[in-house]
């Protein structure tokens, strides 16, 4: 288990000058989009079929032209990272096709309901979706070619936490921040809402990063051992304190139980990440149980989410509604799943967001389910590999980062939604409708390519990118 | 650090691990118990979003789904109203399914094992499943023949095929109309049901199945049968038959309706006593046998014991410990013996099958959704009540009640009909009860019929003028469309 994995190892002997093309893996990487896709536009086609009698007008415009962008974001990685990780877009692509295909079966079943009740037809979400899945290919591209060097993110590590802090803060300014379902996370613009801390979640991560590297030292001093365990110092616990009372801020101006968790999980992992200090696991757990309790005792809302976690069937009725309706529709779909448009994922509220696992849990079965949780940990597992095959500390921290964001919130929305912890009121990322999320979790990948291409690469020569790292990691001791 | 991010993946692969194993418990191992949860609407949609199988008499369809375009997609519709109510049962939102759509539910709804290869084929198909359809041994004519004869009474008819056991008309009045409660309104489904249910007439009750009366008379037919079976007694066995007969062990006797004497010289034959019901020599005969014979041949027809045809049928009973003067009232179906209308038509049909009693029943046939026959029912012997020579005796006894006694309104030009009248007391204020239990033809029987018509009025001759006629036009119906 060395660091760059065996595929891109091989070749990195060759000799330098021509880039031996058989390490790149980017037909690979091809023929999985091409399955990719294929999938999507299986899955488009048997929601149409057991929703009507045929395919839609649309659908082949529909799938040519996630096809075509699909050939271009490889495309431009194929030109631009020839040695990113060949599994990373094909993944991410997968996920989002089906989020797209359930979002349009989504969309049928409110037509229909639409109809039964003669109501106007109600505007599908799917043409929103793929709109918005078109605006995170072109930003997951300019990334790709925006960000050649990883490493230059780590010049902008102040910047990150500004811009990050700002973007946690704007859905509280007055005019622009509007309040969804009780949570304060949207701001509205010119008839264009969004979710900054999505966004949020890519520049922090860049914050902690480029903290981490040089602040990973101090950090890793030990000063006192308390019953057999190595404790940082005092005044080593300021970033760690910080980082903890602005997750509890989230949670307390915004009512963001979700985004609040995931930074300070996040947080906490880099640093241990960072220091190799267990001890500064240990304290998260403890600030994280102090937080926890404090959130419990101190506001009705976290108090209902426990509760109707404890016993939703309580109050079917109404807190527990959302919660009931997931397990029935989970329970509806069983092994195999009641099959794609034959289900009734439209009885749970919030199907196509924040209940889109729920979704697949019923047409799918758990089954289909334990697929798509695969796919994520594939995601996370090739995330997590760049992290370890990465040269540089900042690349692995940044890697480690974008991979454990991802899997914490697979696993905070997953879990609420099957009643594993207390429900949070997240998207699940390349799969719920919604442009922020959808945008952000596309630019997150492009990192990684970007990352992982650079782990990848054959052996590199000097280049005046290093000569730039090497002051950068000159530390005032 | 690369040692602390394979640490930290591993710990991330733990959090992976409790997802999978938590769906599984909420997927599969909890799947069943939340599917049974009040308030899972998942579970009546695809209840109603399949196409349930028709419940068929003949080739026509009594229960069937028809599309709409409601949240609820499939629609159930009684064709024929309120006649095959006592069969099908209702098909409710609210109220859940009774009868036949509750008994065979996993034909109708296409659940059952039987239908595996077409759910295989649904599978693939990506389709709803379909429902099977289930044939009824029901004759609609004989149905149609029996549901008017009971027009503006209170009653029932049963009428079973004696060879095979199969029900051909199952009859209650005032029945109800299951298209009322079979609705996707749950507000007019809960208003039919609670008319229903207030009305003094009971029309949701399934009387040929359920409704437990005295026999009264028509219980002299067990008796006659336990005589026969002694082998003490033949048709012609003289039987004294005076104006009273004083009870065993009582101050209190017991009279003959018309207050005289059965025959000549109070000497009566058995075959005159029943065609003519002499109470006294049935009381008598009664003392005569014990009551433990008497209620050993009850049973050999199927008293005291609960039958599911599939609908449960309530057991009809003979009294556990009557003493003699008790005996003596129970051997004209008085005291605390008391039959539904199925039981009588088992006792008919027993007799009329030369003394082997089929089990009754109800369905004849499954189907899968396409129609073909996936099964057919066998008929079963339920027991041998008499021997092939008694049961002869007691046919030729019961065409003497309608040649020559009181059952002359069951007459059938050119066909030999056997029957019993029967009038029974069920209380002091309550009013009587008519019986007439039927066979036709004497020989190779087709049909055995048994009406019940409740709030009689009050002469012995009413189970002839009320009854007598119904169960002439089933077995008529029956002769006509069975050949």
């Amino acid at each position: 288990m060395s660091a760059p994995d065996s595929a891109a190892a091989t070749p990195g002997t060759a000799a330098a000058g021509s880039p031996p093309r058989q390490g790149t893996r980017r037909n690979t990487e091809l023929v999985l989009l091409v399955v990719a896709w294929g999938i999507g536009v299986l899955a488009y086609a048997q929601i149409s079929w057991a929703t009507s009698d045929g395919l839609p007008e649309s659908f082949g415009l529909s799938v040519g032209v996630v096809g075509v962008v699909a050939l271009v974001m490889h495309l431009v990685v194929r030109r631009a990272a020839p040695y990113a990780d060949p599994i990373l877009l094909p993944t991410a692509l997968l996920l989002n096709v089906l989020g797209l295909a359930m979002i349009y079966r989504l969309d049928i079943a409110a037509s229909q309901r639409a109809a039964a009740n003669g109501a106007p037809e109600p505007t599908p979400d799917v043409y929103a979706q793929l709109t918005w899945f078109l605006v995170g290919a072109l930003l997951f591209v300019a990334v790709i070619l925006a960000v050649r060097d990883h490493r230059r993110l780590q010049r902008f590590t102040y910047t990150a936490m500004l811009l990050g802090l700002v973007l946690l803060l704007l859905p509280l300014v007055p005019v622009i921040g509007t309040t969804v379902n009780g949570a304060q996370l949207w701001i509205r613009v010119a008839g264009f809402s969004f979710q900054p801390a999505e966004l949020a979640k890519i520049v922090l991560t860049v914050f902690f990063a480029g903290y981490l590297v040089r602040a990973r030292d101090s950090l890793a001093l030990v000063r006192s051992k308390v019953a057999g365990i190595e404790f940082p110092r005092g005044r080593d616990l300021g970033p760690l304190i910080v980082a903890w009372l602005v997750s509890l801020g989230v949670l307390v101006f915004q009512r963001d139980l979700g985004t609040s968790i995931i930074f300070f999980g996040l947080f906490v992992s880099l640093l241990y990440i960072a220091t190799q200090r267990r001890s500064w696991l240990i304290l998260g757990a403890v600030l994280f149980s102090a937080g926890a309790a404090f959130a419990y005792l101190a506001f009705g809302h976290v108090r209902l989410r426990v509760q109707v976690w404890l016993d939703p069937f309580a109050q079917q009725a109404d807190a527990g509604y959302q919660i009931v309706q997931s397990l029935f529709g989970l329970s509806g779909g069983g092994i195999l799943g009641s099959g794609l448009g034959q289900g009734y994922p439209q009885l749970v509220p919030f199907a196509n967001t924040d209940f889109i696992v729920a979704a697949f849990g019923e047409e799918l079965g758990i089954t289909g389910l334990f697929a798509i949780l695969v796919l994520y940990a594939i995601l996370v597992e090739r995330g997590l590999r760049t992290a370890i095959a990465c040269r540089d500390a900042f690349g692995t921290l940044l890697a480690a980062g974008l991979s454990i964001v991802l899997a914490l919130q697979v696993f905070v929305v997953v879990g609420g939604v099957t009643r594993l912890i207390p429900l949070t009121g997240l998207t699940t990322p390349f799969l719920s409708y919604g442009g922020s999320a959808l945008v952000a979790n596309w630019m997150m990948v492009a990192l990684l390519i970007r990352i992982s291409h650079s782990a990848r690469r054959p052996e590199p020569v000097a280049t005046p990118a290093d000569d730039e790292l090497t002051t950068v990691m000159r530390i005032p001791s | 650090m690369i040692r602390s991010v394979r640490r930290l993946s591993l710990l991330l692969g733990v959090l992976l691990v409790a997802l999978l194993v938590n769906l599984t418990v909420v997927q599969v191992l909890q799947a069943t118990d939340l599917r049974a949860r009040s308030g899972n609407q998942r579970v009546l949609l695809e209840e109603y979003d399949r196409e349930r199988g028709p419940i068929l008499v003949g080739n026509e369809p009594v229960a069937r789904s028809v599309e709409t375009t409601d949240n609820l997609r499939y629609l159930r519709r009684y064709p024929a109203g309120p006649i095959y109510a006592p069969a099908t049962g209702f098909y409710s939102i609210v109220y859940g399914a009774t009868g036949l759509e509750r008994t065979e539910n996993a034909v109708l709804s296409g659940s059952s094992d039987l239908f595996f290869v077409d759910r295989l084929e649904q599978l693939f198909a990506g389709r709803q499943p379909q429902g099977g359809a289930v044939t009824l041994t029901l004759d609609a004519a004989a149905q149609q023949a029996a549901w008017q004869g009971l027009q503006g009474k209170r009653g029932a008819v049963a009428a079973i095929d004696p060879t095979t056991g199969a029900i051909l008309a199952l009859v209650s009045t005032p029945s109800f109309d299951p298209n009322a409660l079979s609705s996707h309104d749950p507000a007019a489904i809960r208003a039919a049901y609670d008319a229903l249910q207030a009305d003094p007439a009971q029309p949701m009750l399934n009387r040929p199945l359920v409704a437990l009366n005295p026999p009264g008379s028509t219980f002299k037919l067990v008796v006659a049968a336990a005589a026969l079976q002694s082998g003490r007694f033949t048709p012609d066995s003289v039987l004294p038959g005076p104006a009273t007969y004083p009870l065993p062990g009582s101050t209190r006797s017991l009279n003959n309706w018309t207050g005289s004497a059965c025959g000549p010289n109070n000497q009566v034959t058995l075959r005159e006593a029943l065609a003519v019901s002499c109470n006294t020599a049935f009381a008598w005969l009664g003392n005569q046998l014990g009551d433990d014979a008497i209620r050993a041949q009850a049973q050999a027809f199927g008293f005291d014991e609960s039958m599911e045809v599939p609908l449960r049928a309530a057991a009809s009973r003979f009294p556990a410990d009557p003493d003699a003067a008790q005996t003596a009232m129970s051997a004209i179906g008085q005291f605390d013996v008391r039959a539904t209308a199925l039981q009588m038509a088992m006792v008919a049909s027993g007799a009329a099958n030369n003394g082997v009693t089929m089990k009754p029943y109800l369905v004849k046939e499954v189907r899968g959704p396409d129609l073909a026959v996936l099964s057919t029912a066998k008929p079963e012997q339920f027991a041998t009540s008499m021997t092939a020579q008694n049961a002869a005796s007691l046919v030729s006894m019961m065409v003497s009640v309608v040649d020559s006694g009181t059952g002359s309104n069951a007459r059938i030009p050119g066909v030999s009909v056997g029957g019993k009248t029967g009038t029974a007391q069920t209380g002091n204020d309550n009013p009587a009860v008519a019986w007439f239990v039927a066979l036709a033809p004497s020989t190779n029987a087709k049909v055995a019929v048994a009406v019940v018509v409740e709030d009689a009025g009050e002469t012995e001759v009413s189970g002839n003028r009320l009854a007598a006629p119904i169960a002439r036009s089933v077995i008529q119906a029956v002769l006509r469309s069975r050949g």
